[in-house]
């Protein structure tokens, strides 16, 4: 028997767009991207781009003896121990991205499990997890990370601060689970999710498997617009002393050290350790609000 | 609308009662031993004699649930236990230092909500403009800017100029041009990020607002665009722009926390990081209350303005 399939002249691709459409329609986003770029290369080949090591200390070049202007020496000057800026800002770009991103990751992992599970149980577990979550909320997520500072005690694995990284992760758990929940909850009434429970999937299976994959782009949307928000969180902690700790070269850590005088004496030590923090975190904003213009215009963060 | 008040006002209670449940009960899990930090911080050798001692006298020995007893107790009571590092309670520990960080809040939350309003609208209506694309970016840049680098910057700029106001907080009662000169700055350094917010969220939802049908109409039967823009639209876009001010307000101890050590202002953020620094677990239980407790009120008198401001929501209860 001889089926004839009759083969359409035109074929109609649904509209993909690329990444070329996302150049084009969000400059903004990929001027952001560019930058990102650029950040995580500079952190990655460190040792080959910084000038010098970021923990030499060379007194001749401090500040408290009247050294460490910006020179062709320094470009960016030299801090009170006389190290180089540039070079401990290279470095520090190590330090902001690995914690922004693992901890955006680890936050946004976890909001994205507990907000699928409340949505797909829904009843009395949803109730308890969305109250939880309220309750969570309503605090200020310097403050819940400060909070969880005090119960975890100091623990560094290869040269992460991991119980940073908790700190700042755990803030933006209730934020994820909110939006991801509102999403999944949409998802848990079509009949796929009907027809892979006749088919007798296990829940976890139906979680992982078939609802996770289906809020994948408020999923990246919000790890881009938190990576930033944890780089100003690390940066805060480690200004106020309670992230990650000398010697390890971090934003914040260079503006918390600034003795008074420099405030008239040394700007250049002031200045360029924010602007990094600022110009890293405008990135990461930039194209997180691009990303949610191109993927979901109506999603609310 | 009495009615409505009252009635948000009870369900205050059984938030601000979880809140001081959890907290007590996350809080007894932190492994730094307050006693053993108090003891060596004056030096020398400590037995474990004494710490016990220290212990004891502290009330940390006793069973978890005969401390949660007393706390639970003492809360209603306005008793929040003693401060373990001054040994000064905790309530007149917060209380002699929160009239500044409110001060410096409702400093920040004017600046913000007179910068915000024009910024926000403006950008919303001329919308794809230059003026548009400055407004985003300056408002991007409110928070993406670390705020206590902002006020790091500020301080330098003070400092180029002159000379900076005298250390120690001096009473708007007493010297309010004194007071205004060391109170500006900080709050200009919380308040960007302030503004950044509250200005972005007016400008989507005028935005939102100005696509609705009833604008359509409006413009349609012939009103001015002032009218149509003022009555029918910033009205409606009011309501979310409440909710972020008052979210932001009661968030804003977030900010003070940083602010305040950068300027030295002795408030509750201040208190906040002494309190993890020492491990002093009864302060900084009830600072977290305080914190709650605001987050609550705030959202009280934001409930009540958008029952004054929409008479849906009156009715609707």
């Amino acid at each position: 028997m001889n089926l004839k399939v009759s083969t359409p002249t035109k074929v109609v691709k649904p509209s993909r767009r690329t990444f070329i459409d996302f150049i084009r329609e969000q400059p903004l986003g990929f001027i952001g991207l560019i930058m990102i770029i650029t950040m995580f290369f500079a952190a990655i080949f460190a040792p080959e781009v910084a000038p010098y090591n970021p923990e030499d200390v060379d007194f001749e070049a401090s500040p408290a003896l009247g050294g460490g202007q910006p020179s062709w020496e320094h470009p960016l000057g030299a801090d009170a121990f006389g190290r180089d800026i540039l070079s401990r800002l290279i470095y520090g770009a190590r330090t902001a991205l690995s914690i922004g991103f693992f901890s955006a990751m680890l936050g946004c992992t976890l909001g994205a499990i507990i907000g699928t599970t409340s949505a797909y149980f829904g009843g009395k577990v949803d109730l308890i997890i969305q109250r939880l979550i309220d309750l969570m909320l309503s605090f200020p997520i310097v403050i819940l990370a400060i909070v969880v500072i005090a119960i975890f005690p100091k623990t560094v694995v290869v040269g992460i601060d991991i119980n940073v990284i908790i700190a700042i992760a755990i803030p933006f758990t209730p934020k994820v689970a909110r939006v991801i929940r509102s999403q999944a909850l949409t998802i848990v009434t079509l009949p796929y999710i009907d027809a892979a429970k006749a088919a007798g999937y296990s829940s976890s299976r139906i979680i992982f498997r078939h609802i996770l994959p289906n809020v994948s782009a408020p999923f990246l949307i919000m790890l881009t617009a938190f990576i930033g928000q944890a780089i100003l969180l690390e940066a805060s902690l480690s200004f106020l002393g309670l992230g990650v700790v000398e010697p390890t070269p971090s934003w914040g850590l260079m503006l918390s050290g600034v003795n008074s005088d420099y405030y008239r004496t040394a700007a250049w030590m002031i200045i360029y350790p924010g602007l990094a923090v600022s110009i890293a975190v405008f990135s990461f904003n930039l194209l997180g609000d691009s990303l949610r213009d191109w993927l979901d215009p109506k999603l609310k963060l | 609308m009495l009615k409505y008040a009252f009635n948000r006002i009870l369900l205050m209670i059984p938030t601000l009662i979880a809140v001081a449940i959890i907290v007590f009960l996350v809080l007894r899990v932190v492994p730094g031993d307050i006693v053993e930090l108090k003891l060596t911080a004056e030096g020398g050798e400590v037995s474990m004699e004494q710490i016990e001692a220290e212990k004891k006298r502290l009330g940390l020995n006793d069973p978890l649930h005969i401390q949660f007893y007393n706390y639970m107790i003492g809360i209603p009571q306005g008793d929040l236990g003693i401060s373990l590092w001054t040994e000064k309670p905790v309530a007149e520990e917060i209380g002699s230092r929160i009239g500044l960080s409110f001060q410096l809040a409702i400093f920040s939350t004017i600046l913000a909500v007179l910068l915000a309003f024009p910024l926000g609208t403006l950008s919303a209506l001329f919308r794809g403009t230059f003026l548009d694309y400055v407004i985003r970016i300056i408002t991007i840049g409110g928070i993406a800017v670390p705020a206590f680098w902002l006020g790091m910057l500020l301080i330098m700029l003070v400092l180029s100029f002159g000379k900076l106001p005298p250390l120690g907080t001096v009473s708007f009662f007493v010297d309010p041009l004194t007071n205004f000169n060391q109170m500006i700055w900080p709050a200009i350094s919380v308040g960007y990020r302030y503004t950044s917010v509250v200005a972005r969220m007016l400008r989507s939802s005028i935005l939102e607002v100005l696509s609705e049908d009833y604008i359509r109409t409006a413009r349609a039967k012939g009103l001015y665009e002032r009218v149509v823009i003022v009555k029918h639209g910033m009205r409606n876009a009011l309501l979310p722009t409440v909710t972020v001010i008052g979210l932001e307000f009661a968030f804003l101890l977030g900010g003070l926390v940083v602010t305040e050590s950068v300027f030295n202002l002795n408030g509750i953020g201040k208190l906040f990081i002494d309190s993890v620094i020492r491990n002093d677990l009864n302060l900084l239980q009830g600072l977290v209350l305080t914190v709650a407790t605001a987050f609550v009120l705030v959202n009280l008198i934001v409930d009540l303005c958008y029952a004054a401001l929409d008479p849906r929501i009156r009715y609707q209860s």
